[in-house]
């Protein structure tokens, strides 16, 4: 009796938190349009998103771009269709690995230590300060940081789709073998702009949303102790992978990209 | 958060770079590898394309020269395939265009070879002669009934 009355209270809250997130995220598309345009903070924020991402989302692409180059080349060699390792790892970055896996890294490097600050923010009631001083938090914390998540994505994903298709040209033409023009052609006849550029730019705006609103949320709905900073820094990390990968379900299944 | 030109800079670099590597994604890998206008468009007539698409290349000589802008079907019911080509190619009236395949199991692609007469293809040209995709299916069908009329 007391497992199920648990449980119906964890789908309780589950519930509550939705409700609230959306309440949360329609003051943050209000705050957005609201004057003053906080565009320093802006600025700051992304240069702590973007910037600081930078060498983790580089690495990454690389070494992920050059793995698919050796996979993929092992496997097409069996049925003696090399030639296509261009399409084959440029589609899959494009259209899948690109945008998932920079969402995921982005996520334990930035929206973590996005949901860390304003945490430790309420718990030193930084936040109370600034509305004692009748500064909105939510207008002068929280938008900056969700919308510079927001911006931040999409560069941060083709940057690491642009490293990877360096990686994967690298392993598959210098080290492999495969002809350089037949890679490059391949990948650029396989990949379309209107379906596949378009559809890695929409998924990684769509991410960038998500995580940013998950981790300004965690972040400002926590409770004002440290167990409740460790709290709003981990519930980020894995709400926002799993949400990460069930919208990349959805927008697949939605519009194919 | 105090002003400094330093993190200003390096900002700006980042989203020159993101900015640069979106323009890259969308124009290089995703756009057409032969540019929109002021290539020489020309038309070729098929009974049978096979897998052919748009974005195909155009090769002579195994040189691509250009790509297949748009298959659709005429008032005859055959394949109509509109291409652009290399806008600096000279290419005589009697040139022919084949649709081949790359390798065994490789992309289709049109197979232009040209001709030998004085007068040039000009741009909305049509080719006079062509030769349809191969396939195997129906080669593999004429081959069995053509040995089972020859068993009767």
């Amino acid at each position: 009796m007391n497992t199920l009355r648990k449980l119906g209270f964890r789908a309780y809250s589950f519930i509550v938190h939705l409700g609230r997130m959306a309440v949360f995220l329609g003051a943050i598309a209000l705050n957005t349009v609201r004057p003053p345009w906080r565009l320093r903070r802006f600025a700051g924020e992304l240069f702590d998103v973007g910037v600081l991402s930078l060498a983790i989302v580089c690495l990454s692409g690389a070494t992920v771009g050059a793995v698919l180059g050796l996979q993929g080349y092992t496997t097409l060699t069996r049925f003696g269709a090399e030639n296509s390792l261009g399409a084959v790892v440029g589609l899959s970055l494009v259209r899948e690995l690109g945008p998932v896996l920079t969402a995921l890294l982005v996520t334990g490097r930035a929206g973590s230590a996005m949901a860390a600050e304003i945490a430790s923010m309420v718990t030193t009631e930084q936040l109370d300060g600034l509305r004692m001083m009748s500064i909105d938090p939510i207008h002068f914390v929280v938008t900056p940081k969700a919308l510079a998540m927001l911006v931040a994505m999409p560069m941060l994903n083709a940057l690491f789709i642009g490293f990877a298709l360096f990686g994967g040209y690298l392993v598959g033409v210098q080290l492999l073998g495969v002809d350089g023009g037949t890679y490059v052609t391949s990948m650029e006849n396989a990949i379309t702009l209107e379906d596949d550029v378009a559809g890695t730019l929409l998924k990684s705006v769509i991410f960038g949303a998500l995580v940013g609103l998950i981790a300004t949320y965690r972040g400002y709905t926590s409770e004002a102790s440290s167990s409740g900073v460790s709290a709003a820094t981990t519930g980020t990390v894995v709400t926002g992978s799993v949400a990460i990968l069930l919208f990349d379900y959805v927008i697949t299944a939605l519009w194919g990209v | 958060m105090q002003p400094s030109p330093v993190r200003d800079l390096v900002l700006g670099l980042f989203v020159a770079a993101g900015l640069g590597a979106i323009a890259y994604l969308s124009i290089q890998v995703g756009g057409v590898s032969y540019t929109g206008d002021g290539g020489l468009v020309l038309y070729a007539t098929f009974d049978e394309i096979g897998g052919l698409k748009a974005r195909a290349p155009v090769a002579i000589a195994g040189v691509t020269v250009g790509q297949v802008r748009s298959v659709e079907l005429d008032e005859l019911l055959r394949a109509r395939v509109e291409m652009e080509v290399d806008a600096a190619l000279e290419l005589p009236i009697d040139s022919s265009a084949g649709i081949r395949t790359q390798g065994l199991l490789g992309d289709q692609f049109i197979a232009v070879d040209p001709g030998g007469e004085i007068d040039m293809l000009a741009s909305g040209d049509e080719f006079e002669y062509t030769e349809s995709a191969l396939s195997i299916e129906r080669l593999i069908g004429r081959f069995v009934q053509d040995s089972g009329v020859d068993s009767e």
